[in-house]
């Protein structure tokens, strides 16, 4: 796996780009993912990215969209607002964890 | 008098007589002494649908009477066959009840109650216009009201559309859009309609190599393709599609997958995900909660294809490690994921794919190595026969769990992964 600098932090990252150990994030390096593709992190961004990291020890992968709206409890349409076109990737990006599956 | 002997017989009860679960009763029925083991199969009715056929239906070719049987024929002796609607499964308590208040204790569960579309989750889909401008196929009606509107239809803008996935068949809105484009050819209707195809994912498919390839053939058959659409609900004034984040998609003609999601009594067990799906282990299927429930077929969240291949494969690993933890041994058998999915693309041509969890789509020769004779990521007719010979494999060997000369799990020989200028010309 090729690893990156971000904000300082070497990082193990996947071809696209996704961090590929749960371990090596931090809020800092999440703060610095999200300016990587234009996200400005709000308390209802973090909301968001937090759900996304307790959930994913648990699951063994990202949640969906339909899961952080419906466990995580914050409606798809905010998710839309808060990362605009592709949500479900953009959260991941910046909470360090897989992209969500394609669903097969 | 030894222990076996002085032991109670034990209650097997499958929920779903479908394709996972009859091939489960099948199976399990030669294996297990009737001495020892009662099987019970629970299912809603006794019509056993050939799902695979709805989607030859909207075209005129497959008739109902192909698609449906009893499912009471395919169970074996010595299987008790319950009809009625399960309400719950009471799993501390290791009971299910049923909804007109039967209840059928058991020792071990295996829940198959597969997946169903479920148009009522998105707003506007159940107005006004549903079965008017607004169709299915992923029902036998919904596939019988779409022939109808098919055959008045003359011209306009033709929309195919996945509400979410995972879909069962996730192949299925394809070979739709394959054959439609070929039906409209047919009649001298192409020039006339404008042939859309809207996916909540970034490209055709789920697999890379595949989606790349499906989505040349859609290019080559002139279908617009609209991605990451998201659908917010249906504006079924305006026949439009409206998206989370504001786009819209006028129709004339909508053929949607609905929201496809599991049994509500899951759910209500407080057995499921958010999409009523049952957590197992990806390759022993057992409940990451009970250890005597397990979850087979469409029915359960392992991240495989929800596909009749699936489920077959499945089983085959599921029974033997089925008896070894009912003796208290450890399972042995590790199901791979493995899905083999047949794409009618149209002109009696197909392509085959073949992959799991670890594998991309392979291109080369299926089954048997080397000789084929059915060709993986091509068109070809031998493959469209392959898919027309499948049902009468699923009613006469699969259902009955006659064995099949196919391997379980994946075998890589005679395949190859797609080389690097397969994937750019794909
Ligand atoms: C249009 C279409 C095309 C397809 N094409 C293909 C294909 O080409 N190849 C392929 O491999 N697969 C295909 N499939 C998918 C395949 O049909 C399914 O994946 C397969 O049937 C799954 O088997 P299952 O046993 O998990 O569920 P099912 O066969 O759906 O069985 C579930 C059973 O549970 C019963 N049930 C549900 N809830 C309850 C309840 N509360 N109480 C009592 N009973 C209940 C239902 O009545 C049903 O009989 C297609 C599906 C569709 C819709």
């Amino acid at each position: 796996m090729p690893t990156t600098t971000i904000g300082g932090h070497e990082i193990h990252v996947n071809d696209e780009g996704f961090m590929t150990e749960y371990d090596e994030w931090t809020e800092d390096l999440g703060q610095a993912l999200a300016a990587q593709i234009g996200v400005e992190m709000s308390d209802e961004h973090w909301q968001a990215i937090q759900f996304l990291r307790r959930d994913y020890p648990d699951q063994g992968e990202t949640a969906t969209l339909r899961r952080v709206s419906t466990v995580g409890g914050i409606p798809t349409k905010q998710l839309f607002v808060l990362f605009p076109k592709k949500p479900a990737k953009k959260m991941a990006y910046i909470a360090g964890l897989p992209k969500p599956r394609g669903c097969v | 008098m030894d222990e076996t002997a002085k032991r109670a017989v034990r209650n097997l009860v499958i929920l779903g007589g479908g394709t996972a679960g009859t091939m489960i009763a099948n199976k399990l029925r030669h294996r297990l002494a009737r001495t020892e083991w009662h099987i019970t199969v629970v299912d809603r009715d006794d019509e056993h649908h050939y799902q695979p056929g709805y989607l030859f239906v909207p075209f005129g070719g497959c008739s109902p009477e192909q698609v449906v049987r009893s499912r009471h024929s395919f169970l074996p002796d010595g299987v008790d066959f319950v009809i009625g609607s399960v309400d719950m499964v009471n799993a501390e308590g290791n009971v299910v009840l049923l909804e007109d208040g039967r209840q059928l204790p058991y020792d071990q569960l295996v829940i198959a109650t597969g997946t169903t579309p479920r148009p009522d989750q998105t707003p506007g889909m159940l107005g006004l216009e549903w079965r008017r401008s607004i169709f299915d196929f992923y029902t036998l009606e919904g596939a019988e009201a779409l022939a109808d509107a098919l055959s008045r239809f003359d011209g306009g803008r033709l929309v195919v559309h996945i509400t979410e996935m995972p879909i069962k068949c996730p192949v299925a809105p394809l070979e739709f859009t394959f054959l439609a484009d070929a039906w409209l050819r047919g009649r001298g209707l192409r020039d006339r309609v404008e042939l859309v195809y809207v996916t909540p994912l970034d490209g055709a498919f789920t697999k890379p190599v595949a989606s790349a390839h499906l989505g040349g053939m859609l290019d080559e058959r002139k279908v617009l393709v609209e991605t990451d659409f998201m659908v917010e609900r249906i504006d079924d004034e305006q026949k439009m599609l409206v998206s989370y984040d504001e786009r819209e998609i006028p129709f004339d003609l909508l053929v949607t997958i609905p929201l496809n999601m599991g049994a509500d009594f899951v759910a209500r067990s407080g057995l499921g995900d958010e999409l009523n799906y049952v957590p197992v282990d990806k390759h022993t299927q057992l409940s990451r909660k009970f250890d005597n429930i397990f979850a087979i077929g469409d029915a359960s969240d392992i991240p495989a294809s929800k596909a009749g291949s699936v489920a077959h494969f499945s089983v085959e690993i599921f029974v033997d490690n089925f008896l070894q933890h009912i003796a208290g041994r450890a399972m042995t058998g590790a199901f791979d994921g493995h899905a083999n999915c047949f794409v009618e693309s149209g002109d009696d041509k197909a392509l085959l794919i073949d992959f799991n969890y670890d594998t991309e789509p392979l291109t080369g020769k299926y089954p048997l190595p080397v000789v084929g004779p059915l060709e993986l990521l091509k068109e070809t007719r031998v493959n469209h026969l392959g898919k027309l010979a499948f049902r009468w494999i699923y009613w006469n060997v699969l259902l009955p769990g006659r064995p099949v000369p196919l391997p379980a799990l994946m075998s890589m020989a005679g395949k190859h992964p797609a080389t690097q200028r397969e994937k750019q010309e794909a």
